[in-house]
């Protein structure tokens, strides 16, 4: 009863702060309230006892890639209303593809198909049960080989924000290091003999 | 065979592949060269692990995520061909039009890897990762020139779009682990097949299916091939329509005919309405195109809709003619693609139909060659196109869907036109201005010819690369 209570507070907060994100007008709320739908979900996931999870969720979402965000977005001015155009005439079709999509939905993930009756409640572990060390277990044995793709995957995200991005020619304004500390102090400084004229 | 043993080939490919990266970062600049040979030697070293390590039958590995079965090792082989005959033209190419970036080597590499994952994929999980890698490697690649503005919005379309059927895949797959309980295809075609099989797997079934089209490009999900294609630098256009169409047809196979073959009743029909729209738009939009890249974008939206009508027959020759078929369609539209490549010349693309004009003068070899493939797309006999429509068809009457075929056979005929007159503007047509001479490297020619005479030595003896692919086939699915 008392998780029953908990779910449906977390799962109407994040709700209301998914559609906050989308609806309302300052880019910096909507971030903002990002973070927020995250916790809730980070909230959720612990009550289905995936603390590991939810843990990695705030460090990773909340502490990591919405704080990169919100300097991004803070950094571009970004045009509200412009951004904005077309919504009205845009809406009503939107909203029909929503409500099919959500019937149909409703249909598929409802009690009938995922109900008490037909998946078993997932047992509960003892207070000593450690989500972290069985997750670690299972991605280097059972795992182990989708567990290196995803490490190679990263690399070829490293590969190509570096190719993409690193320009050949130089066009910035940052100073050679190695130039700098080669230089000899004949290429900089010149002496100029300058004669010396008797003071009046 | 060890589980280290199996997964041999790809441990040396994505060690090769970092090697290579190595030689790329600390080469002198200009000398890409070395990045290339570094590329070549890398591949050549993975297709003699792949072809020592043939297995006799189907065994699974690492707790059932990898395969190796004779359809993986077969795939594998001729993927490897592929990839190196479009390093060789890729590097005509930058050669030519002056330019450094060694870097398509390597994200080659990488993609490589990604779809010898996806080929001997044998879970969700890791049909998921393999195709990642590869979309990942391509989106960069099209990328690559980073001055072109069509280069930045094909990748730019290519990138959110294929996001978007990537979550698609993700939210079926998440659906059909939900009812089964399993991400392991073996386990899922177990609870698939019978009658417990239910709306909740179909509702799966649709998004995971809308994923696949989406990689393969048929349509009504095909709007960014035409754009891609033609915004890409060649080169990238080349790989991106070649090699990831074998990885393409593996993950379909290895999903509905391994995975959910006990659903084969729901989607023999999805597949068919998927098939004739990709036919129908293929075919007759091609025909309104006058940028060559452009055009046989949409001829492949056409083939991998008849690639299709293989896998609706549901038996394991049926599967077996769309390998065949998507085996010739890779080495066909390759050589298609190193075409506008060796005709292009420094500042100039030679992307338009107009640049073949009066080839047959220029260069009578090349537009032999260029004839050849051209008759084997459009499915001319005795070329290797013709064959494997004419497996597909076989199958496809076998399996009781006569008009399916009758309908393939009427668009095929409509699709002969746009490539008939390729070969009228190559032999029949006078070149319009003066047109800059064939500059194309002596290697790059050398392939092109060994390409185009494959595709002509394959319509002679397409009983040899049939029994190739029935042999795997029989093995794998049974």
């Amino acid at each position: 009863m008392f998780e029953q209570a908990i779910f449906y507070i977390f799962a109407a907060m994040l709700i209301f702060s998914a559609a906050m994100v989308i609806t309302v007008r300052n880019p910096v709320h909507a971030a903002l309230f990002l973070v927020l739908s995250f916790f809730t979900s980070a909230g959720l996931w612990l009550l289905l006892e995936a603390e590991f999870l939810a843990i990695a969720l705030v460090l990773v979402y909340v502490g990591a890639v919405m704080v990169l965000f919100l300097f991004v977005v803070m950094m571009l001015d970004i045009n509200i209303a412009e951004l904005r155009e077309g919504f009205a005439r845009y809406f009503p079709i939107a909203a029909l593809v929503a409500i099919v999509m959500m019937y149909s939905l409703g249909t598929i993930v409802g009690p009938e198909n995922f109900g008490l009756d037909q998946v078993a409640a997932a047992q509960g572990h003892a207070a000593d049960y450690n989500n972290t060390h069985e997750l670690g277990m299972a991605l280097f044995t059972r795992y182990i080989w989708p567990f290196e793709i995803a490490a190679v995957i990263l690399l070829v995200a490293i590969i190509a924000a570096i190719a993409l991005t690193l320009r050949a020619t130089r066009q910035t304004k940052a100073p050679n290091v190695d130039h700098q500390i080669a230089v000899r102090r004949e290429d900089r400084v010149r002496l100029i003999k300058v004669d010396s004229e008797p003071l009046d | 065979m060890t589980e280290l043993q199996a997964v041999l080939p790809e441990a040396i490919l994505t060690g090769l592949a970092c090697l290579t990266l190595m030689v790329d970062v600390f080469r002198r600049p200009g000398a890409v060269a070395l990045t290339f040979w570094s590329a070549v030697l890398s591949v050549l070293v993975v297709l003699i692990a792949v072809a020592t390590l043939f297995p006799p039958g189907m065994t699974t590995y690492f707790h059932g995520t990898f395969v190796l079965d004779p359809m993986a090792a077969v795939l594998k082989t001729f993927l490897l061909v592929v990839v190196l005959f479009s390093f060789f033209y890729a590097r005509d190419y930058l050669q030519r039009h002056g330019e450094d970036q060694s870097v398509f080597f390597i994200l080659a590499l990488f993609a490589t890897l990604g779809m010898m994952v996806l080929i001997s994929a044998h879970s969700l999980l890791t049909i998921y990762l393999g195709l990642e890698l590869l979309s990942l490697s391509l989106y960069a690649m099209v990328a690559m020139d980073r001055d072109s503005k069509a280069a930045s919005e094909a990748a730019m379309k290519y990138f959110v779009l294929g996001a978007l059927a990537s979550g698609m895949l993700l939210y079926g797959m998440s659906m059909l682990y939900g009812v089964s309980g399993t991400l392991d295809l073996s386990e899922l075609a177990q609870r698939t097949s019978g009658a417990e099989a239910n709306l909740l797997f179909t509702f799966g079934l649709v998004f995971v299916l809308i994923g696949i089209a989406f990689k393969l490009g048929v349509a009504p999900f095909h709007m960014w091939v035409p754009d891609v294609y033609e915004g890409a630098p060649t080169p990238v256009t080349l790989f991106l329509g070649s090699a990831p169409k074998l990885a393409a047809f593996a993950m379909a196979i290895r999903v509905l005919a391994d995975g959910l073959g006990g659903l084969h009743e729901s989607w023999q029909d999805m597949l068919i309405l998927l098939a004739v729209l990709s036919m129908a738009i293929g075919n007759i939009v091609a025909i309104a195109q006058t940028n060559i890249k452009r055009m046989l974008a949409y001829s492949t939206i056409s083939h991998m809709g008849f690639l299709l009508l293989g896998i609706i027959a549901a038996n394991a020759i049926g599967y077996a003619a769309s390998m065949f078929y998507v085996i010739v369609y890779a080495i066909t539209s390759m050589g298609a693609f190193a075409a506008i490549i060796l005709l292009s010349s420094a500042g100039h693309e030679s992307d338009q139909l107009s640049d073949f004009t009066g080839l047959a003068k220029r260069s009578p070899w090349m537009a032999f060659i260029m004839l050849v493939l051209m008759f084997s797309l459009a499915g001319v006999p005795p070329f290797a196109g013709f064959w494997a429509k004419w497996f597909v068809l076989k199958e496809l009457v076998g399996a009781g869907e006569a008009w399916l075929a009758a309908v393939a056979v009427f668009f095929s005929l409509i699709g002969a036109y746009y490539y008939l007159r390729v070969i009228k503007l190559m032999y029949f047509d006078e070149p319009t201005g003066a047109l800059p001479a064939l500059t194309g490297s002596e290697d790059a020619r050398l392939v092109f010819s060994v390409n185009g005479l494959a595709v002509l030595v394959l319509g002679f003896l397409p009983g040899t690369l049939m029994s190739v692919c029935l042999g795997a086939m029989l093995v794998g699915t049974g």
